[in-house]
Parts: structure tokens; C-alpha cells; sequence
């Protein structure tokens, strides 16, 4: 019997399946489509919402058998703390991007592609992220994930009359599918032992050491392509940007996190038992992906692509805390453990709001000035007031500033980080500390990059005509970057609420949790005591204004609050200072560039025009070169040798026909 | 409720003081180089004068440009009122760690550099784009640095780090030195002096700090340089209370508190001299040397936790 919660969330699944059946009336009426189906993708993520902001008050885990699915195995769908804290992260940014969506899809209206494609495959690609957290079986979570796969493949494909498009589609659909594959491996691991495929029998099924290692490593491998996980990330940086921008916001923001949750429920959930060799491998890797992901960003002038290649740097943060967790897990650090848990599953949440901001900010700048390169922008924020500040309180947050949330998140991680004494192991505290100092480069990188994107894009002054006469966006878009920005501010304001709602997800799957936040001061987050470390943000916030505001009125009591006088800004007495002598993108991380030199590929050119010289810079991913390349080359030596075989000739074929049929004779006698 | 008085009070003094510390400095120094000292009540004047001025702003300043000295001024403030300055009595320890310290300084320097590119003029981006490369390294050493001594305690809050340090008593350890020499380093980057930075020149070419406020003046200058005097502070005071934390008060009696001033004021005293005497010494370096100079304040750091870990824990 399904109880009430899960009720909700199959209204959110039928809602987001209702959106795309809309979409298809779309070649009738094309306002239908565009608004109507907005309409029920936002319903559907506020039962998202509503079912997942239930089942975390109440800790109740709902399952149900639908009718759907094959004959003799039914789709188990299940709600429980776990599906529920992503349920949420899915309906947040749902919601937002159907407020946003209806004033942004409106210039595709004019173009060669239609509405119907993209409103139905957004439905269908919203469906089958709901469904696969709702999964508890690996029949339907597997057929879900194609679902999203899949429809997601098409949004990217969106735009086809580019090539690059079509290429970063098919990129993307060979990634997702090398993955998809790890991952049902890694289920059959399990399915071996356990005996069929609901998630019941595979979390009782005993495992033994080697073959778990197996499923561990194929679900590290299948997730963490779709993740994007360093060196599986390739495809990340040439999707998000091709995708229309409210789609590169659920993708970057909702669709790795469903990646994240797969890993979290395989690994924590299902496996259980954890080693330390996994935890210490995750967490490898997440350092690797981290600071790879953020100078690789740095480096980046086109903002959707830079915005990709931070997303790869905040999964990597992710999966650091996961490995944090898992390795304290492993040695019996509880509390460490659940610490490193709860920041995992926090920047989660934090990094759908702010990074599905960034793009939705980024599609809003696209939508007026039809520009995404950084070095072509400027004087945003007289422009454009609203989104500048909406936009730059998502930059805060990223950067990991008080008092937004990703601080809130990153200072929970470094709690987890710093629990290292503890360890019996030497290396493991080596490893451990490594891991510290990585995520505190990440971060300081990560605010120089975030610097960067501001400062070029939305300061100065416009560098183009078109970024001079750009015009501020309608209510709706500016309305749902408004509410992902306040949930970033509350976020991180209260983070004591959110460690308190992880409770029942920790109880869930490791079955410790941290002591009550909210029950002594609720302002005050503070995961083991107010002695060992505690982060009141209202009061350090009010800390913050009341000095400003005291420095404030003194200065007008003592009549000395005079207005001050506009004048030309400094030009050393030369002239006219033109916006071409503006910092661009580039030359801001010039410093960092000297400085960080072997990580890039790049080839820098300069070069004599009639009217002057051209500098030109490219960035290449080190990772074709070293993995990408030789793969490919090796693929296609290989099935060179096996085309040698296919002569065109047909008695050369009945030759070989009959060869088999003499061999296969052979065996059978 | 007392205690919480006491942090104000704290904070206010630590505020009011700030300016007297680089007054006092800038006179070391110049007694070391043989030249005529400003008065040490020089920089209040300085920022008097400052407060008093009409303010210019560039025709095309945004909104954001207005804000910034506030809320940098603010931030800072914030950070200097988590640092214990006389008594480890005071809650303001507990309402953030030292890793929301960090956050708040990052926070200035932030809103600082993106000010620096609001007006569009290209010493502006210049400074942010130095800044921010500058940080990128000294704000992961300044941590690891800290972890290297609050570690032991397990806790990142910095009264109880302190109160772990003051039971073990003086140990000379490896690590301590390591990190000791990296905080210092992270230090002098951090408040912009020689050799990383020099606040006395406007040699564009060299600076980072000043290019960035090149644009400010009047009072919205004076909020900006008188945060930049209690990040000073901040980083004076926190080396003493890390690394030399004898004599600070644990309560609020009278007797006590008197000794923890004078103890500030000598080490304080300690801190200036061998600053000056540094700086006396080196020369401004060339800026492209300045990254070596990072790498090695992050590496040191670094180096300090893990002898930290490796060597003394266990």
C-alpha cells in the first residue's frame, strides 16, 4: 500500500510525463506548448518538493509495486530519506527553470527548431531523473536512467544545424552509455549473489570481499562518467554549453547529482560494508577532479563552458567528502564519518542551486546580448540590475563566501578533514591532510575564477555594442533566478535546519547520526560542540552589518556624510581610456597561468592583420591528448584488422560460412 | 551576558587600536632607517582627513562600488571580533571558527577586487587580477598552517585550540616551525608589505593592493585603509595567540586581564621589530618572483601538517 508521500511523488512523475504529452500538442499551438507545459513541469517539482520536505519531517520509508514494467517483474518504486533529499534537490531547481523557462523559450519560437522536441523531451527528461530516485529495483532504475539519458541526449542535440552540437551530443551519448553498461555490471554483481533485482534482495545479498571490490569499482566507473569524475569528464564541457540554458541548469545542476545519488545508493545502501581501499580511492579521485575542474575553469573565456568545467570541479568536492566519509566509515570514526556525509549530501544540494543559477544568470545575458563569451561582455550590471545582483549572489556562493551556502557546505567538509588525529593509520592521515589542503586550493581558486566571471561579465564597461544596449530580462526568468538565490542565502544562513533534515538520510544508511542542531541554539551550527568548532552565521552576519552600520552613523551625526562628486575615473592624464583597455578574462588569469603552466595544453598565437596584431589563445583538455587520443586510435586499428576480413567478395563469404559450420560440427561431435 | 559585553568591548578596542599598531610600525621603522618618525598617532589623523573629504566617484560606478568599503569594512570587523585579543572568557570563539575567519577576510578581499573592476579602467583589473592569484595561494597556506596547531585539539574553534596549546606547554616541534614560518609569510602577502607588496609606493607596475582602491577616495578610502589596518591586526594577533599564547587571560579579573595587556603589548612589541627589521632588510621583489615566494609559504604549510601528522600525532 503507498502511503500518502509516495502518492506525491508519482503525482510529480505523472505530472512531468503530462508536460511532455502537452509539448507534443506543441505544432498545434505553439503558446500551449510554451506555457502549458511549464505549467505541470512546475507542479511537477513542487510535488517533488512537497513529497521529498515530507519524508524527511516524518523519516518514513513508503514503497509501492506499479503496474508498470514487465510481466514478471514489476517496478518496485520506493520513497525514502535518501531519494527524498535528491527528490528536492530535483523539484528546487524544476520549479525554478519553470518560472524561468516560459519568457526564455519564447526566441526559439522564430527558429528552425521546434518547441514540440524540446518541451517534450524536457518532460520525458524530468520524468526519468524522478523515477530513477524513486527506483528500488535495478530493472526500473536502470530504465529510468536510459530515460533520462536518452532524453537528455536530444536537449543537447537541440540546436543541430551547429556542428559542434551535434558532435558534443554524440560525445555525450557514448559517455552515458559506457557508464550505463558499468552499471549494470555493477548490479549483475549483485543480482548474482542476491539471486533477482529489487534493491531488498540486493542489500541482503552477501558479497563476498573480491566481488564487492568488483561492483564498487564498475558503479566508481558508471557513475562517475555520468558525474563527470576526472578522467571520465570530457563530454561535460562540450554538452552543458550546447544545450539551451535552462536545460545545461538541470543537467549541471540536477542530472550529476542523480549520478551522485546512484554512487550513494550502490555504495552506502546497497554494498553497505565498506572498505577503506574504496574510501581512499574516491577520495583520490575527487581531489584529482576538484583542482583539475577549477584551473581548468579558470582558464575558460566562454562562460557555459567555464560554468561546466566548475560544475567537474564541485563534483569533485562531492566526492571528496563522500571518500571522507567512506574512509572514516571504514576505520569506526563514526561521527567523523556522518560529518563527512552530511557536507557530501549538503554541497549537493547547495551546488544544484547555485551552479543551476549561474546558467539560468548565463541564459538570461545569452537571451538579451545572444553572447556567452566573457571577453565580449561588461557593464552588465548597469544593464541589467536584477540579474547582476541575482547573479552575483550566486558567484558568492560558489566561491564558497560566507554567508552564503557553499561555505556552509565546504566548512562541514573541512570538519570531517580536520577529525584526523584520530586515525590509527599513518598514511590514511597523510592522505587526509592532502585532502584538506586540496580542498582549500579548490576553493581559493574557485573564488579567483568566480572574480574573473563577474568582474568581465557583469563590471567595467560593455565591450561589444550588442553588451552596451542589452536590456534587462522578463519577470519570469528574472523571478526564477530570484528564488534559487534566496534558497541559497537561507541555505546558508541556517545551515543548522539542513544537517538537522539529513538526520533521518544518515540514520538510513549508516544508521549514526550527529547530535540534534537545532535543539540548543538553532542559529548556532556546531556538528560535534561549540568547543571544538561552531559557525553562527545570523550572528556573524548582523556582527558584519552592525559595524557598517555604526561606521554609518557616526559619520552622518557628525555631519560629515557629504555627496559625493561624479567625476572621469583616472586615465594617468593620457586621454580617453577605451573599454579595449579593460582586463579581460584573459588577462585576469594570466598570473595564474604562469603559475600553473604544465596543467593546460596551450597554444598561443599572435598574429599580424592590416589593422593591427591578434592574439589568440587556446585552452585543450590535457585528457585527449593522454586518453582520449590513443583509445580512439587503437579502436580504429582494431577494426581496421577486423575489416581486412570483409573482402566484398561473396565466395570468400561462403568460404567462411562454411569454415563455421565445419567448426561449429566439430564441437557439437 | 557580561561575557558577551566583554567580546564587544573586545572587538571595539581591537577596532579602535588597529590604526595605533601601523602608526607604530611605520615609526619603527623609520628609526631604523635613520629617518624622521611620523607621529604614532599619524594614521588616525590620516583617516580623520579621509572621513572629512567629499568623496569622488567615477562617472560609471555601479552600486556595487558604493558598497564595498561598508562591507568590506564590515567583513573585517567581523574577523577581528572571533580573534581572542586579552581573554579567552568571551563567546566570540564560538560564533565562528577560525575557518570563518578565513571565509570573512576572503569576503573583503573579494568585494575589494571586484570593485577594483567596476570602474573599467585597466589598473583596477590589474590589482583584483594580482590580488586574487596572490590569495589563491595564501589563504589555503594561512589554513594549513592553523590546522597544523589546532589539529591536536582536534577543533578548529581558536579558543579551545589556544587553551590545548597553553596545557601542552612550550614544545619546539617541527611543525610548529614550519608553520610558523608559513603563517608569517602568508602574513606579509596578506597585508600587502614588503616584500610582496609595497604600501608606501604607487608605482603601478608593482602594486596589488593599491591598484585595486586606486579609484576610492573621501571617506569610502578611509573605511577601506582602516580595514586594511585591522587585517594587520588580525594577523599579528592571531601569530601571538597561536604560537605564543602565554599570558593571555582565561577569565575576566582584573589582575589577570592586566597581565594579558602588557604580555600583548610586549609581543606585540616583538612581532613589530622583527617585521620591521625584515623589512628594513629585503627589497621589494620582482613581481613574477612573487609566485616562487607563494609556493614556498603554501609548500612550508603544507609541510607543517604533514610532520604534523606523520611525526607527532599518535
Amino acid at each position: 500500500m503507498a502511503s500518502f508521500t509516495l502518492l506525491i511523488a508519482d503525482g510529480a512523475v505523472v505530472a512531468a510525463l503530462l508536460s511532455c504529452l502537452i509539448s507534443l500538442a506543441g505544432d498545434i499551438s505553439p503558446r500551449l506548448c510554451q506555457r502549458g507545459a511549464f505549467i505541470f513541469l512546475g507542479l511537477s517539482g513542487a510535488c517533488a518538493v512537497v513529497a521529498g520536505v515530507l519524508t524527511l519531517a516524518t523519516a518514513t520509508i513508503s514503497a509501492q509495486t506499479a503496474v508498470l514494467g514487465l510481466p514478471w517483474l514489476h517496478w518496485h518504486l520506493r520513497l525514502d530519506p535518501l531519494s527524498a533529499w535528491f527528490l528536492i534537490i530535483i523539484g528546487a531547481v524544476t520549479l525554478a527553470v519553470a518560472v524561468y523557462g516560459p519568457s526564455y523559450v519564447r526566441e526559439f519560437m522564430h527558429s528552425p527548431h521546434s518547441l514540440t522536441v524540446l518541451g517534450s523531451f524536457t518532460g520525458l527528461f524530468i520524468m526519468g531523473m524522478e523515477l530513477v530516485v524513486l527506483a528500488d529495483d535495478a530493472f526500473a532504475f536502470l530504465t529510468a536512467w536510459e530515460l533520462m539519458s536518452v532524453s537528455s541526449y536530444f536537449l543537447v542535440a537541440y540546436q543541430h544545424h551547429y556542428p559542434a552540437n551535434r558532435r558534443a551530443a554524440f560525445l555525450y551519448l557514448l559517455m552515458a552509455h559506457l557508464g550505463a553498461v558499468a552499471i549494470l555490471l555493477a548490479f549483475g554483481v549483485l543480482a548474482h549473489a542476491g539471486g533477482d533485482f529489487t534493491f531488498t534482495t540486493l542489500r541482503s545479498a552477501t558479497v563476498s570481499d573480491n566481488w564487492a571490490t568488483l561492483a564498487f569499482a564498475l558503479a566508481l566507473f558508471g557513475f562517475g562518467i555520468k558525474a563527470g569524475l576526472v578522467p571520465g569528464h570530457t563530454w561535460l564541457p562540450e554538452a552543458h554549453p550546447a544545450a539551451p540554458s535552462h536545460i545545461s541548469a538541470l543537467m549541471s545542476g540536477v542530472m550529476l547529482k542523480i549520478a551522485v545519488y546512484g554512487f550513494i545508493r550502490l555504495v552506502f545502501d546497497l554494498l553497505g560494508n565498506i572498505h577503506w581501499q574504496w574510501g581512499v580511492t574516491t577520495l583520490l579521485i575527487g581531489c584529482v577532479t576538484a583542482l583539475f575542474g577549477v584551473l581548468y575553469a579558470m582558464m575558460q573565456n566562454d562562460l557555459k563552458r567555464l560554468l561546466a568545467y566548475s560544475s567537474i570541479e564541485n563534483i569533485g568536492i562531492i566526492f571528496l567528502g563522500l571518500g571522507l566519509a567512506m574512509v572514516f566509515f571504514a576505520t569506526n570514526h563514526f561521527t567523523a564519518g556522518v560529518i563527512g556525509l552530511t557536507a557530501s549530501l549538503y554541497h549537493c544540494l547547495n551546488h544544484s542551486l547555485f551552479k543551476s543559477l549561474l546558467f539560468l544568470g548565463a541564459g538570461a545575458v545569452a537571451h538579451t546580448a545572444h553572447e556567452t563569451d566573457l571577453n565580449h561582455m561588461g557593464g552588465l550590471i548597469r544593464r541589467m540590475p536584477h540579474t547582476a545582483a541575482l547573479f552575483l549572489i550566486g558567484c558568492l556562493s560558489i566561491a564558497a563566501l560566507p554567508p552564503f551556502n557553499g561555505f556552509a557546505s565546504e566548512w562541514l567538509t573541512f570538519q570531517a578533514a580536520i577529525q584526523t588525529p584520530s586515525m590509527e593509520s599513518g598514511v590514511l592521515r597523510i592522505v587526509i591532510s592532502v585532502a584538506a589542503a586540496v580542498l582549500a586550493l579548490a576553493a581559493a581558486l574557485g573564488a579567483s575564477t568566480f572574480v574573473k566571471v563577474y568582474g568581465t561579465a557583469f563590471l567595467g564597461r560593455g565591450r561589444t555594442r550588442h553588451i552596451s544596449h542589452a536590456r534587462e530580462v522578463g519577470w519570469g526568468m528574472r523571478l526564477g533566478q530570484a528564488w534559487l538565490a534566496g534558497l541559497c542565502l537561507l541555505l546558508g544562513l541556517f545551515p543548522p535546519f539542513v544537517v538537522d533534515s539529513l538526520k533521518s538520510v544518515n540514520q538510513m544508511l549508516v544508521n549514526v547520526t550527529l547530535p540534534a542542531q537545532t535543539a540548543g541554539s538553532w542559529l548556532v551550527l556546531a556538528p560535534v560542540s561549540a568547543d571544538t568548532a561552531a559557525y553562527a552565521a545570523p550572528f556573524v552576519i548582523a556582527l558584519l552589518l552592525l559595524a557598517a552600520l555604526v561606521v554609518r552613523v557616526m559619520l552622518r551625526l557628525h555631519g560629515n556624510m557629504k555627496t559625493p562628486r561624479r567625476s572621469a575615473p583616472w586615465d594617468c592624464g593620457f586621454g580617453t581610456l577605451t573599454t579595449r583597455m579593460q582586463y579581460t578574462a584573459h588577462s585576469f588569469a594570466m598570473p595564474l597561468r604562469r603559475i600553473f603552466r604544465p596543467v593546460w595544453r596551450l597554444e598561443e598565437s599572435v598574429e599580424e592583420t592590416p589593422t593591427g596584431l591578434r592574439y589568440a589563445l587556446q585552452i585543450h583538455d590535457r585528457f585527449w591528448n593522454w586518453l582520449y587520443e590513443p583509445i580512439s586510435r587503437a579502436l580504429q586499428r582494431s577494426t581496421r584488422a577486423v575489416g581486412l576480413l570483409q573482402s566484398g567478395n561473396v565466395r570468400t563469404y561462403l568460404t567462411y560460412s562454411f569454415v563455421t559450420l565445419l567448426i561449429l560440427l566439430w564441437v557439437i561431435t | 551576558m557580561t561575557a558577551a559585553l566583554w567580546a564587544l568591548v573586545q572587538a571595539g578596542l581591537f577596532v579602535a587600536a588597529a590604526p595605533l599598531l601601523l602608526g607604530w610600525v611605520k615609526w619603527l621603522k623609520c628609526l631604523l632607517q635613520n629617518r624622521a618618525a611620523p607621529p604614532l598617532r599619524q594614521p588616525y589623523r590620516d583617516l580623520a582627513r579621509l572621513f572629512r573629504k567629499q568623496p569622488v566617484l567615477a562617472k560609471n560606478a555601479s552600486w556595487l562600488f558604493r558598497f564595498t568599503p561598508y562591507g568590506v569594512f564590515g567583513a573585517t570587523v567581523a574577523a577581528a571580533a572571533l580573534v581572542p585579543l586579552l581573554t579567552l572568557a568571551t563567546p566570540g570563539a564560538q560564533l565562528g571558527d577560525i575557518i570563518v575567519l578565513v571565509g570573512l577576510l576572503a569576503l573583503g578581499r573579494t568585494f575589494t577586487a571586484l570593485a577594483g573592476m567596476d570602474i573599467g579602467t585597466a589598473f583596477g583589473g590589474m590589482g583584483a587580477s594580482r590580488e586574487m592569484a596572490v590569495s589563491a595561494f595564501t589563504e589555503p597556506a594561512m589554513l594549513m598552517a592553523i590546522f597544523t596547531l589546532t589539529m591536536t585539539a582536534a577543533s578548529t574553534n581558536l579558543a579551545s585550540a589556544i587553551t590545548h596549546i597553553l596545557e601542552q606547554g612550550f614544545i619546539l616541534r617541527p611543525s610548529f616551525t614550519f608553520a610558523l614560518l608559513g603563517l608569517m609569510m602568508v602574513a606579509v602577502a596578506e597585508t600587502s608589505r614588503i616584500p610582496v607588496d609595497n604600501p608606501a609606493t604607487h608605482l603601478e607596475l608593482t602594486m596589488l593592493h593599491e591598484a585595486m582602491v586606486l579609484e576610492y577616495s573621501g571617506r569610502h578610502l578611509a573605511l577601506l585603509d582602516w580595514a586594511a589596518h585591522i587585517k594587520f591586526m588580525i594577523f599579528a594577533v592571531l601569530i601571538i595567540d597561536l604560537f605564543l599564547p602565554w599570558g593571555i587571560a582565561a577569565d575576566l579579573s582584573a589582575g589577570t586581564m592586566a597581565i594579558a595587556i602588557a604580555a600583548l603589548l610586549l609581543k606585540l612589541t616583538m612581532l613589530a621589530i622583527t617585521l620591521v627589521a625584515a623589512e628594513t632588510v629585503l627589497a621589494k621583489m620582482r613581481l613574477f618572483r612573487v609566485p616562487e615566494y607563494l609556493n614556498l609559504a603554501f609548500l612550508l604549510s603544507l609541510l607543517g601538517l604533514l610532520s604534523h601528522v606523520i611525526l607527532e600525532v599518535a
